[in-house]
């Protein structure tokens, strides 16, 4: 560490690393610097002329935002020129801002609003009237009102820099400069929203949540997204039981203010028109409305009957249900129904990887070690796409730390542009690509390999060995789809492991297998859809399905369960790099049960309860937490919203890891298996509209 | 071009390369908007951004002489502004317009770092220094016949 500089605002004598920004030394020390154009992690823009702050011996105000602080400086943000200069400013700022605020989305929450409040002036000395261009619709989810905007150019920057998209710009001069999107009339990007979050006004407006609400009528619920498996925080803000809009005002969680089209629009999903709300029954070859008693006893009675004439169950989880309703599905699938006959979709070779590793403490990564990593090498994904947050993290790293990047994929990706090498590699030639970037990489202290699904099963091991070989310290990111794929592994959701990938020693069959057997008595689907393009060969079946949605295998089931979506219900999720976070229920859907109750009342239906414990999620973690290893996370870290990493498996996994059955979905960033088919936004958009 | 910026810094070129691109095609078509961001490494709109911003960086195409008057304060004094409107009335244009037939066009422009020979005037590349009426006249007949010398060039 260098030498701290020593220097004083406001009388005050502080200390901060050389090339620390003024503005922030102050924030640290809690002196506030007003600014608008100012945004940690962005580049510097010094737009806004805000932040002015007196220097000793410097003869003109300086923007605080732009001034590194020097050994001996004295800065004051408290003078009356500093107090003029904003008042000023924000008189200028308002010239041609109209006064809308009573309808404008922002109000409440503006910054323009709270500083003209607190530094601004009381009326302004114009009167000539002000300038106005229509507001401008770019695309389903992004409106601009160019004269509430102030020219900050967050915007510009979040889009050009944060996502490395660059859909945005600043077109024109002097009073009719205006923000322009990339195809002259409308927008084609990531539709990610990350410029109306990033807004300090009304500018822009997201075109979900315009003129629904005030903020401060909204309760924010901070949850976990429950499309890709990255695992990013969303605060849904909620009224009268409606999630009305999805962001991260807060910046919590492990993917601080970002976001993407999925967390900040795709909720929607969730009053979709064909959300299943009562339990149905097939009366006459016709599923009709039951009660939840008469349909939980139906389906109580046949497993009763099927288990004592020992006949085969078959059971699929789900990779979006959380951990505790995946543990407590395959407790009830063996020790009540007494069948090994588990499985869920893969996506990804965790076993292989954790068998390879076997049991090494830091070889696996987390999202933020792809923020601080020295250099990070993306194999066989669109990380981009597939991978939002992962792709944001790598690329902050680029930006802030200079990492080294490195791409081995077949197709051109967005983290080509920023890599030192983007290699090409034919289908499946992945590892003998990499290996001619060996003379590169051996020289890269410290490395993380993020792997697609292609690499699995002896490609895992061989790539932890290449790993191993550079003899530098290795990390690992094994790509996985959605919001809890990595939690329907480590809760043993699969034939031959249990819980925190022990063996299980039985044989059982995989969903294929489920799907292919004549002599199947009884298929259990919770929360998947195995039977989109796929048939049941065993005519006789007994189907149960719990779902949102009267899926491909709802349709063909005897019993359909209404069951809660992930914003209605509590519980935890271990995301893409092992990390758990909790999710908290933001609104009730009229009807519907969490996977969790549902089974839990079978259990009872059944007279098995007593023997698979309560049905409560608290209860279930505090079981995983006990029995499951790797996931005795810290509680408090959990509870307050934080993301705890599991520990991986101490040792080999005794478990075969059959990567024939893995395969990713490659959910692009407007796809989202079978849920993105009900979510109207993602089809609104241009880009989803556009995709095959 | 771009071998002269440093290494990362290709995005410089991008005012440049737009204004020889004009000169040769006339004015900043969208086909040039996009050829010039894919050699910059740039995105198209960050393009549009310089083309909107500097004046001399221009959508339409002008006449085959561009006749640039300026009056600002040294020319002003001088008779500038009286060159002008007399531009306006032998040519029937305002600012900025283009002839018919497209040989002229004219624009009142500020300083055009002349002003020891004020009043004086731009055809494309060329200066004319301490410009009377009559050499007005000329200047503009021969730009309409086309046969106006470009020393420039």
């Amino acid at each position: 560490m260098a030498n701290l500089v020593k220097f004083t605002i406001d009388g005050r004598e502080l200390e901060a690393a050389p090339g620390t920004l003024v503005i922030d030394a102050a924030k640290r020390a809690g002196i506030e610097i007003p600014a608008f154009c100012y945004y940690e992690g962005l580049s510097l823009q010094g737009a806004c002329r805000m932040c002015m702050v007196e220097v000793e011996r410097m003869p003109k105000l300086q923007t605080a935002c732009t001034l590194p602080v020097a050994e001996g400086m004295v800065v004051r943000t408290d003078t009356p020129q500093v107090a003029q200069a904003r008042k000023g400013t924000l008189e200028f700022l308002l010239t041609n801002h109209p006064l809308d605020c009573p309808v404008c989305d922002k109000g409440g929450e503006c910054e323009l609003q709270d500083m003209v409040f607190r530094y601004g002036a009381g009326e302004s000395r114009f009167t000539e009237i002000k300038h106005h261009v229509d507001e401008k619709q770019w695309s389903p989810v992004v409106y601009f009102d160019a004269p509430r905007c102030i020219l900050c150019y967050r915007c510009v920057r979040v889009c050009d820099e944060g996502m490395g998209v660059g859909a945005l710009g600043v077109v024109n001069r002097g009073v009719v400069a205006e923000i322009a999107p990339n195809h002259g009339d409308h927008l084609e990007c990531d539709e990610c929203g990350m410029c109306i979050d990033i807004c300090p006004v009304g500018a822009l407006t997201s075109g979900a949540y315009r003129y629904k609400t005030r903020p401060w009528e909204m309760e924010h619920v901070g949850t976990i997204c429950t499309h890709c498996s990255n695992g990013c925080r969303t605060t849904l803000g909620v009224r009268n039981n409606q999630i009305i809009r999805g962001n991260n005002r807060d910046s919590s969680g492990i993917n601080g203010e970002f976001l993407c089209i999925k967390g900040r629009y795709a909720f929607d999903f969730y009053d979709h028109p064909d959300r299943l709300q009562a339990p149905l029954m097939k009366v006459n070859g016709k599923l009709e409305p039951v009660s939840w008693s008469q349909a939980l006893a139906a389906v109580a009675r046949k497993f009763s009957d099927v288990k004592a004439r020992g006949g085969n169950f078959g059971v699929i989880g789900s990779n979006r249900t959380t951990n505790e309703e995946n543990f407590y599905l395959q407790k009830f699938a063996r020790q009540v129904l007494g069948t090994n006959n588990l499985d869920h979709r893969r996506s990804g070779d965790i076993v292989s990887l954790l068998d390879a590793l076997h049991g090494q403490q830091t070889a696996l990564a987390t999202t933020a070690d792809l923020y601080q990593a020295k250099a990070v090498v993306v194999i066989s994904a669109d990380l981009a796409l597939e991978h939002p947050l992962l792709s944001w993290q790598i690329r902050a790293n680029w930006r802030h730390h200079a990492a080294h990047v490195y791409v081995v994929t077949t197709e051109p990706v967005r983290e080509d542009k920023y890599s030192v090498n983007a290699a090409r590699c034919a289908p499946g030639q992945e590892l003998e690509t990499l290996q001619a970037l060996r003379p590169q990489l051996v020289d890269e202290p410290e490395l993380i390999f993020v792997f697609g699904d292609t690499i699995k099963g002896e490609k895992v091991r061989k790539l932890v060995e290449f790993g191993a070989s550079l003899g530098k310290p290795v990390k690992y990111v094994c790509l996985v789809d959605y919001a809890n794929s990595r939690g329907a592994m480590d809760m043993g959701l699969t034939p031959e492991l249990l819980p925190g990938y022990r063996a299980s020693g039985m044989p059982g069959l995989t969903i294929a297998e489920m799907l292919a057997a004549e002599d199947l008595d009884v298929l259990w689907v919770v929360g998947a859809n195995p039977l989109a393009g796929a048939s049941l060969a065993a005519r006789g079946a007994f189907v149960v399905v719990q779902d949102l949605f009267l899926t491909e295998t709802a349709q063909a089931a005897d019993v359909v369960f209404p069951a809660c979506s992930a914003y209605e219900k509590n519980g935890t999720v271990t995301n893409v790099t092992g990390e758990v976070q909790r999710l908290k229920r933001a609104v009730q859907a009229m009807g519907t049960k969490p996977d969790l109750e549902i089974i839990g009342l079978l259990a009872r239906e059944m007279g098995e309860a007593a023997q698979l414990g309560p049905w409560s999620a608290d209860k279930v973690f505090a079981e995983i937490r006990a029995t499951v290893p790797g996931y005795n996370v810290p509680l408090p870290v959990i509870l307050t919203g934080g993301a705890a990493q599991t520990s991986p498996v101490n040792g080999r996994v005794e478990a075969p890891a059959r990567p024939e059955l893995i395969r990713s979905a490659r959910n692009g960033l407007f796809s989202s298996g079978t849920l993105g088919r009900y979510s109207n936004v993602l089809h609104s958009v241009l880009e989803g509209r556009r995709q095959p | 071009m771009l071998a002269s910026y440093p290494p990362g810094r290709q995005r410089s070129a991008v005012v440049p390369m737009l204004i020889f691109a004009q000169d040769e095609v006339g004015s900043i078509t969208p086909e040039l908007v996009q050829e010039v961001a894919k050699r910059c490494g740039v995105q198209p709109v960050q393009v549009e951004e310089c083309v909107t911003y500097y004046s001399m960086l221009r959508k339409k195409p002008l006449g085959k002489y561009h006749v640039q008057i300026c009056t600002n304060i040294s020319c002003l004094l001088n008779g500038g502004e009286e060159l002008w409107k007399r531009a306006c009335e032998q040519t029937g244009l305002g600012h900025k317009q283009v002839s018919a037939d497209g040989m002229v066009s004219l624009e009142e422009v500020e300083c055009i770092g002349a002003c020891s020979w004020a009043p004086a005037l731009q055809v494309n590349y060329d200066f004319e220094h301490l410009v009377t009426p009559e050499r007005l006249d000329e200047i503009l007949a021969a730009c309409r016949k086309g046969d106006y010398v470009e020393k420039a060039k």
